[in-house]
């Protein structure tokens, strides 16, 4: 298990070296630079070469990008040149918000979707079932971010319960409850397709298990039919679900992009678009090595989750 | 084969359904409403810095205007300087000398005294690189000052700038953010983080900044000209422009710029909103090649300008934030503006003739046009509409659409061998900016200028070289008079739209009212 466990951790290594790589490649290929991102109007060629030279983007790229590489070395990801402020600070408050956001989600995606595949399973062809395919389908069919609007117009808008947007409120506020209502509308519009995918697959894992040899067998000495469904077939299930719930955890991060951007949450999605537009080189650089190194954590947890609940595997 | 639902499981259900209807109950119903004397605004994006002097965004000037003051600001509703931390002035006969007599008696943020150093700390830290703390830079409009050669302070309450020649937008400029005076105090003490710490003299001094969720400004008890009427402004980082007006309906914010125009029509005729309106010193037009091709013939730019129906762009496109441009002279800058000038009419057969005549019917032109940046209000609808104007009257247009900063590095470096026409818009301060770093022969690309259509006159060089040299106002007025006749004649560009900016406040508001300079200045804003 530890031997697994280092390997799977070390292999992140070339990925990352790989990933930072071509992120270096792709900003320095396409047209514009921060210094004209930075001066807009004003950007003359002297006046370019002049922020160029105070930002030290004078030097050739390999170097640039080996000073960058010797200072991550050091703990150093460097100071964004659009927000003026070091690179940590910047992403690791930024990726606080989208775990809290893409956290909650993946829970309320996690429990309901298994809930309603279960649900689904257990009473296939019957109208339960019927009613939760069709919400399931309708959820894996909105698209988010319209979903967010129209629960922005509803919720925000015209009932007024909810605040329509950002993660505490304007002024006081800052506590627990007030970043629970601002947490709810965008949790809850970003679990929507991720719970239908995982309830369509949670349903036909479920039937699957309950065709088995071993839960007739249960049936058959008596085991009570509670007991079957959770023990005996849901657990056998969930080792084809998890590895999915890996992958969902990739997509919801991916997903909060829309998300962070209808309800203004200060997440890294929204950091990582703005730092591309500016061109904002060692913010995405940092952006992007955190994201990746997360992707990679989710589904190493996810497999480590799969070889406890199926030996075979380990 | 049935199976029968464990009732748990549904139990489960029921339960976990109510827990997150509970969960979005309101604790209080005036949840959504923001607290008296507490001013909310709804900003366009996360502010770069509160460092005066390192920013270039008018979204960063609207807060820096209520944290700092300059020695001299624009007067209200006008573009005008008047005096603020300098009480009076004078300048020398050969205009390269300027005095400025400080107030007495006021005190920075962090309770260090404003004196001649503070301004001459200021405007060292910019302009000398050998000052200790020019680290703290970059500072990307220092060229505003790149004719200062000295800041010397004569006695605590007087200081002197020396210019290397004389230049006539030097106050205009000193009325604007870059010119704000900063602690020297506070910048010795934070360094690089002073732009998250910042202290100056305005209205408003310095309360939090949390990143990317809003930045509070609390009132300065001691301000020179009194204490504002509000407690405290909330600026939020609001990026998407529905959101804000979501915000704005459902009671979160309490003023907003930047409204998109769709929205307009839901504030406008509610007596729970109040719009504003106010033309500034922006210019919208397109840029035309005349080094090569169909638009080196001035009867082809005159006729593109004949073409183009600017009140319908306006009026439809635009919905009204905007009005028709006349020249390269922004109205905004009431004094230098040429009332005589009537902008192109909109007449398709004038212009099909004057193609026809330059032998240019069916001739196709490349057209640059941007997705979107600082001031190009709806650059694709607006490119579009040109297009079919243009279709309607003989020529064929390709539009090129291109992300903002991809076009920048296009459009900059001139349009020769790449296209005949190119979107741009200027915000600027003084009336001097935009013709002299666009309008001149000396202001080539390969200059260092962004004349990027390559106009030369060697009449409006000499108009331009004059105006920035003279400090006599009324001469400057003359000289820029028959720099616009000339220029609208000749049609480098096709001048297009002068931006309206707009604003929404809550019934809540008082006191408040949009400047031209674009600037958001609350110290006499109420909201009880």
């Amino acid at each position: 298990m530890w031997l697994f466990l280092g390997k799977r951790l070390f292999a992140i290594v070339p990925i990352l070296l790989g990933l930072s790589i071509l992120v270096f490649a792709m900003m320095a290929l396409i047209p514009g630079d921060p210094a004209t991102a930075i001066l807009g109007s004003y950007a003359t060629p002297e006046n370019v070469a002049r922020l160029n030279e105070q930002l030290g983007l004078d030097r050739p790229l390999p170097q640039q990008y080996l000073i960058w590489a010797g200072n991550l070395l050091q703990g150093d990801l460097g100071r964004s040149y659009a927000l003026n402020r070091p690179v940590a600070h910047e992403v690791f408050e930024r990726f606080g918000a989208t775990l809290i956001l893409a956290g909650s989600a993946l829970l309320l995606c996690a429990f309901f979707g298994l809930l309603a595949g279960v649900v689904a399973a257990v009473r296939q062809f019957r109208w339960t079932d019927r009613i939760v395919t069709l919400v399931v389908l309708v959820g894996i069919s909105t698209p988010s971010f319209w979903l967010g609007l129209l629960m922005i117009m509803l919720f925000a808008v015209h009932l007024q319960w909810l605040p329509a947007s950002g993660m505490y409120a304007a002024y006081g506020g800052g506590d627990l409850p007030d970043l629970l209502r601002h947490l709810a509308m965008p949790a809850v519009t970003l679990a929507v397709v991720a719970t239908g995918v995982i309830a369509r697959l949670t349903r036909t894992a479920m039937l699957e298990v309950l065709r088995q040899d071993y839960i007739r067998t249960a049936r058959a000495k008596g085991v009570p039919e509670r007991r079957v469904i959770y023990r005996h077939a849901f657990k056998a299930a969930l080792v084809t679900v998890i590895p999915v719930l890996g992958i969902q955890a990739g997509f919801v991060i991916g997903g909060a992009v829309y998300i962070e951007t209808v309800f203004q949450w200060p997440g890294i999605g929204r950091m990582l678009v703005n730092a591309i537009s500016t061109r904002d080189l060692l913010l995405v650089q940092g952006g992007v090595l955190v994201v990746a190194v997360s992707y990679v954590l989710f589904n190493l947890a996810a497999d480590i989750l799969q070889a406890l609940l199926d030996p075979r595997l380990r | 084969m049935l199976q029968p639902l464990p009732p748990a499981m549904g139990r489960l259900a029921t339960a976990l359904g109510l827990a997150l209807v509970f969960l979005m109950v309101p604790p209080t119903p005036s949840e959504a409403r923001t607290p008296p004397n507490v001013l909310v605004v709804a900003q366009i994006a996360e502010p770069k810095s509160l460092d005066p002097q390192t920013v270039t965004a008018v979204n960063d000037f609207r807060i820096l205007m209520n944290l700092y003051d300059g020695l001299v600001r624009y007067r209200p509703g006008s573009l005008e300087v008047e005096p603020a931390l300098a009480e009076s002035w004078e300048i020398s006969d050969d205009g390269t000398e300027y005095t400025f007599h400080l107030r007495e008696g006021i005190t920075f943020h962090d309770g260090t005294p404003f004196d001649a150093d503070a301004v001459v700390f200021t405007f060292d830290r910019m302009l000398d690189e050998e000052h200790p703390y020019h680290d703290t830079g970059p500072f990307p409009l220092s060229f505003f000052f790149g004719s200062v050669v000295n800041v010397e302070a004569l006695d605590p309450n007087t200081v002197r700038f020396t210019l290397a020649e004389p230049y006539a937008p030097f106050l205009s400029n000193l009325a604007y953010p870059t010119g704000l005076i900063v602690s020297p105090a506070a910048v010795r003490e934070h360094g690089k983080e002073f732009g998250r710490n910042p202290s100056g003299t305005g209205a408003f001094q310095f309360g939090e900044w949390r990143a990317n969720e809003r930045v509070v400004v609390e009132r300065n008890p001691d301000y020179w000209e009194g204490a504002p009427p509000l407690e405290a402004v909330v600026f939020r980082p609001i990026t998407d422009a529905n959101t804000r007006v979501a915000e704005m309906l459902s009671g979160g914010i309490d003023l907003m710029v930047e409204v998109p125009p769709d929205a307009l029509g839901r504030f406008s005729g509610s007596p729970d909103y109040s719009v504003h309106e106010q033309v500034g010193p922006h210019v919208w037009f397109l840029i035309l090649n005349m080094k090569e091709g169909p638009t080196s013939d001035q009867r082809v730019r005159q006729a593109i300008n004949y073409a183009i129906d600017k009140q319908a762009l306006v009026e439809n496109v635009l919905q009204g934030t905007a009005e028709v441009a006349a020249g390269p002279v922004a109205p905004a800058f009431s004094w230098a503006y040429n009332e005589d000038l009537e902008p192109y009419p909109y007449d398709p057969e004038l212009a099909r003739d004057l193609i026809k005549e330059a032998g240019y019917e069916g001739a196709s032109l490349t057209f640059y046009v941007t997705e979107g940046g600082s001031g190009m209000l709806d650059p694709i609808a607006m490119g579009t509409a040109i297009q079919a104007d243009l279709e309607a009257v003989g020529l064929e247009v390709e539009i090129e659409t291109y992300e903002w900063n991809t076009f920048l590095g296009k459009v900059n470096p001139g349009l020769e061998g790449k296209a005949d026409m190119a979107e741009m818009a200027w915000m600027t301060n003084d009336p001097d900016t935009l013709p002299f770093l666009t309008l001149r022969t000396g202001a080539f690309p390969a200059e260092g200028g962004f004349n990027s259509g390559y106009y030369s006159n060697p009449e409006v060089d000499r108009l331009l070289e004059q105006a920035r040299r003279s400090t006599d106002r009324d001469e400057r007025a003359r000289l820029y008079y028959e720099m616009q006749e000339i220029v609208h004649e000749d049609a480098p560009w096709a001048f297009v739209a002068n931006w309206k900016q707009n604003a929404v406040t809550s019934e809540r508001v008082e006191g408040f009212g949009l400047e031209p300079s674009f600037f958001l200045l609350l110290d006499d804003v109420a909201k009880p």
